[in-house]
């Protein structure tokens, strides 16, 4: 494979910049993705009835291809980085809301008497008995969420160069080095699988209760996207 | 103008209904790619995710190996594919199966190891052979959840195979490439919604297909 790393100029960045671009651009709509989750997880768990229609309409927005998502957005955002974030924020969102809301409802309804019993309010509740034993599914969900949104992030180089290191796929072609795609297919499923590895850790260092290597019950869920709840 | 607008004035242009470049013709190609892939990843992920469930072997592997697959960028492999054996169907096809085993294979296994063994244990103290028991007692009682697998992994492949349409292939993805070189907003929203409305139509089949195949006694609902 000789010139693996010999990014073409005009993408602008060395290989490691376009590394810290592609993280940029796909893990901060993850995080914004949970920030937004998180709350309206909530309110479908405290009403019952939102539950279903969000989940619908979250379905029908996962269902718009990434590149007509990016290519609509253009007349708002323009050719930007903010383009490729909006639509992968609103993906992790349909991942995440899922998840959080099964994890959330798992809690036994003893567990929840028993702090509020011992004086716990709402808030603390929420906070100190809820969050931490759904963790393992939020993690579940975040783990896939974020690694759909690594991929993802590599359409954005057809609306103009804002692929990262989907830019080198488009430069593959227009230079006809099939090394740059393997080089651009190769980083991003190492960056996913790393990506991965360290929500795992994390599940672990924030569930040390749980036994360790024994799968928690909520990543046997493969798909929490579950269009399920269209459907039921 | 705004994103309706657009809506608008891409249906009722007549010129969009007709000829190879006509919404039926585009639409139908979509749904071929789309059917075609389905059923290469069903014929791939079913019976091994069956199998597994049944003997329970292998889960942790098939974890492993459907994680590594969700790793692989689709339009990353797409191009790859491209570059290496050229245009055709096949360079389309690889990414787009790819994509839907890992959900056709773990949620077939997680369906069929989820399954009551009470049942089953009966099923074997009657005498039934174990391909019978998997298929009369473990399948229809997985069903609910087996389909719903099929059916993340059809709406994952109906939304990604607009990208056929970047390797020069035709399909729903045409109106939207197409528009986005020829800056024809109304093409490339037309072209969208036209895929939204295709996802749609694959939930409401798998919906009349789990009405149809699942046992009543079975039905969650």
């Amino acid at each position: 494979m000789n010139g693996f790393f010999d990014i073409p100029s005009d993408l602008q960045h060395s290989w490691a910049g376009l590394i810290g671009l592609h993280l940029r651009e796909s893990l901060l709509p993850v995080a914004a993705g949970l920030l937004l989750a998180l709350p309206l997880a909530q309110l479908c768990v405290r009403f019952r009835w939102l539950y279903p229609p969000v989940l619908g309409l979250t379905t029908v927005l996962y269902a718009i291809p990434s590149l007509a998502f990016f290519v609509v957005l253009i007349d708002y955002t323009g050719q930007t980085e903010l383009t490729v974030m909006i639509p992968l924020a609103v993906y992790s969102l349909v991942v995440l809301v899922p998840a959080i809301v099964d994890g959330v409802r798992s809690v036994p309804e003893e567990t929840l008497a028993a702090a509020t019993a011992m004086g716990f309010g709402p808030v603390r509740r929420y906070l100190q008995v809820q969050l931490p034993i759904a963790a393992p599914a939020i993690m579940a969900g975040l783990r896939v969420a974020t690694v759909s949104s690594i991929s993802l992030v590599s359409v954005g180089a057809l609306i103009g160069n804002q692929g990262a290191l989907g830019n080198l796929l488009a430069a593959a072609q227009k230079y006809d080095r099939p090394e740059l795609a393997v080089n651009a297919v190769l980083t991003m499923a190492v960056l996913a699988i790393v990506c991965d590895a360290l929500l795992v850790g994390l599940r672990m260092l924030l569930t040390p209760w749980m036994p360790r290597g024994a799968r928690p019950k909520a990543a046997a869920r493969p798909e929490p996207l579950t269009a399920e709840g269209a459907a039921r | 103008m705004n994103v309706l607008d657009f809506v608008h004035a891409f249906f009722s242009d007549s010129a969009h209904w007709q000829g190879y470049d006509g919404i039926p013709q585009r639409f139908w190609e979509h749904v071929q790619y789309s059917l075609l892939a389905l059923a290469v990843a069903a014929a791939i992920g079913l019976p091994v995710g069956l199998l597994t469930g049944h003997t329970g072997r292998g889960g942790n592997a098939l974890a492993l190996i459907a994680n590594a697959a969700r790793a692989l960028p689709s339009f990353g492999l797409l191009v790859l594919a491209v570059l290496l054996i050229g245009f055709g169907l096949l360079p389309v096809m690889i990414p787009l199966v790819v994509l839907a085993v890992p959900p056709i294979l773990v949620t077939t296994y997680e369906a069929v190891r989820s399954v009551d063994p009470s049942p089953v244990d009966a099923a074997r103290g009657m005498g039934m052979r174990e391909s019978r028991i998997l298929f009369q007692v473990e399948l229809p009682v997985a069903l609910p959840l087996v389909l719903s697998g099929l059916r993340s992994a059809a709406i994952q492949i109906v939304s990604t195979a607009t990208i056929a349409a970047y390797v020069s292939l035709g399909g729903l993805g045409r109106y939207i490439v197409d528009g986005l070189y020829q800056r024809d907003y109304e093409k490339v929203v037309g072209g969208a919604t036209l895929v939204a409305v295709l996802a749609l139509l694959t939930l409401a089949a798998f919906w009349a297909a789990g009405r149809l195949a699942v046992s009543p006694g079975v039905r969650r609902r």
